[in-house]
């Protein structure tokens, strides 16, 4: 294991790396800021590449039907169909919906999960960015709801 | 220096399954203080992870991921004894990188 | 509507209301329970438990000294089977301590500790929530087995009966108000009945906890703080005799249940 002296260099070297190069191993190498701020589902898919949109059977959210506490959502966005380019998760009724945007390589499934804050019940969405830009989604509610007290 | 992640990563068939906890506040920018003042955003932006030191996973997150977040992937490929390292980055150019053998 | 027709139509509707009412309950609790179920894989609850393991071999204080020597109930050292079998009698401190207070009466006795501020927001004091995290996760699945061989022991257990059905406060509650039956919410919150064996096993070893409202790390002296201020109780000292007795109480109730702590929470 690491010590701690090794783990503060390597940390050291990688933000040094980070804050000059970006990523450039990757073609999106700066954070899309446009697609982040994006207030609507459509707006943040399109800064984010997408074209045409449609509903698709082959794109999976997953998701709890009603969440506890709107802190914590477990969601994930997932498909098998190939050619993806990203994998976004929105929550449509969040101030800016995208939540996060996973980028698709020969190395990793299409297949995501991560844990967002949810302000209120709202329509979540799984979206598969395609290589041809078209823009596949699915969707699921969430209901938020606050539990009684403590417990 | 940010705390370290928990990394855990476990091969079945030919891939495996990486779950990450990551220690950060993933401030909103949304939520106001015991003043009234706005906290401003700070977040995890960018999260990346290398098998055996080769990029394979890259996300970018916005300010709506959960405080202490989690995330799960999968890297094809991978077996027991391949090492992990995932790397994140914060809007305030603060990262943080953990290691974990596949198991 | 006339009387008669009135009664008439609640005797029909009334039942039907009751039904519905009950099914969409049950509904959205079994909903709960599978959220509860999806975010227990990751729980930022493990972040404490590094840290706990981590200030339990370090080197620290006036004495310079791990805690690797703490004696936790089951001898020097032993960390796995310690929560489930604590509170217990010690006779180095010749008193019956539970974790929190066990941990801290080590960082004092082995390292020359004092935790100054014994509260649980304060810096000082999170090491004893994260070390506690880190002997709670080390018994996960094992029974509870809280000790009532020694008299003081006992004598805990009765006191901390005597403490949950004590009425007082403002508004006259006890423990038992909320904890003392069957099927008792508040809200979509279940209240669990603290005097049968499972779901005081269960509650018992829930704390500590990560409670995603407040991403805060909740050891068991925190969460019966705040059971307390909820009753509107005056806040009760830091290993205070009431709040080790309810403890005992809970643990003794909730023999043989299998440990879950570090539990995630709403």
């Amino acid at each position: 294991m690491q010590n701690r002296r090794e783990t503060l260099k390597q940390t050291a070297v990688v933000a040094g790396l980070l804050a000059t190069a970006g990523f450039p191993q990757f073609a999106h190498a700066a954070f899309n800021k446009a697609a982040f701020d994006a207030k609507s589902v459509q707006d943040a898919i399109k800064a984010a590449g997408g074209s045409s949109l449609a509903e698709s059977k082959d794109v999976t959210i997953t998701g709890p039907d009603i969440a506890e506490n709107g802190a914590v959502v477990p969601l994930g966005a997932s498909t098998a169909m190939p050619g993806v380019k990203h994998m976004l998760i929105l929550v449509e009724k969040n101030p800016a919906a995208l939540v996060a945007m996973f980028h698709v390589t020969d190395a990793v499934e299409a297949n995501f999960t991560t844990r967002a804050k949810m302000g209120q019940s709202s329509d979540v969405y799984a979206v598969a960015i395609m290589n041809d830009g078209k823009a596949m989604w699915a969707k699921k509610e969430v209901k938020v709801t606050l539990g009684g007290c403590g417990g | 220096m940010a705390d370290p992640m928990r990394i855990r990563a476990q091969a079945s068939g030919d891939k495996a399954t990486v779950r990450v906890l990551m220690s950060h506040e993933m401030e909103s920018g949304q939520r106001k203080d015991a003043s009234g003042k706005l906290v401003p955003a700070w977040f995890i932006q960018e999260v990346t992870a290398k098998l055996n030191g080769k990029d394979v996973f890259s996300a970018e997150w916005g300010p709506a991921v959960s405080k202490n977040p989690f995330l799960q992937f999968a890297v094809k490929g991978a077996k027991a004894g391949d090492k992990i390292a995932v790397t994140w980055k914060d809007n305030k150019g603060e990262s943080r990188t953990d290691e974990a053998t596949v198991s | 509507m006339n009387k008669r027709n009135k009664k008439l139509a609640l005797l029909i509707t009334l039942p039907l209301m009751f039904t519905s009412w009950a099914a969409a309950q049950s509904q959205a609790e079994k909903d709960i329970d599978k959220y509860r179920e999806m975010i227990a894989d990751g729980n930022p609850a493990d972040l404490w438990d590094a840290k706990g393991e981590a200030l339990w071999k370090k080197k620290a204080g006036p004495k310079n000294a791990s805690l690797e020597q703490c004696d936790l109930g089951l001898g020097p050292g032993v960390v796995k089977g310690a929560y489930v079998s604590l509170p217990r009698y010690f006779a180095d401190a010749n008193k019956v301590m539970d974790l929190e207070v066990r941990l801290s009466y080590c960082m004092k006795t082995l390292q020359g500790i004092d935790v100054k501020d014994q509260n649980y927001n304060k810096d000082d004091h999170k090491n004893i929530i994260a070390l506690a995290t880190y002997v709670a996760a080390a018994s996960q699945g094992m029974p509870v087995n809280v000790p009532q061989s020694h008299p003081e022991e006992k004598r805990m257990y009765e006191t901390g009966k005597i403490a949950f059905f004590y009425r007082a406060g403002p508004y006259d509650f006890s423990c038992a108000t909320c904890h003392n039956a069957d099927d008792k919410r508040i809200r979509l919150q279940g209240l669990p009945n603290l005097t049968k064996n499972e779901p005081a096993g269960r509650a018992f070893t829930s704390w500590p906890a990560y409670r995603v409202s407040n991403a805060q790390l909740w050891p068991m002296q925190k969460r019966i703080d705040d059971c307390l201020r909820l009753q509107r109780f005056p806040a009760p000292k830091f290993g205070s005799e009431a709040t080790i007795a309810l403890s005992v109480y809970m643990g003794v109730n909730g023999k043989g249940v299998k440990s879950l702590a570090p539990a995630i929470k709403r």
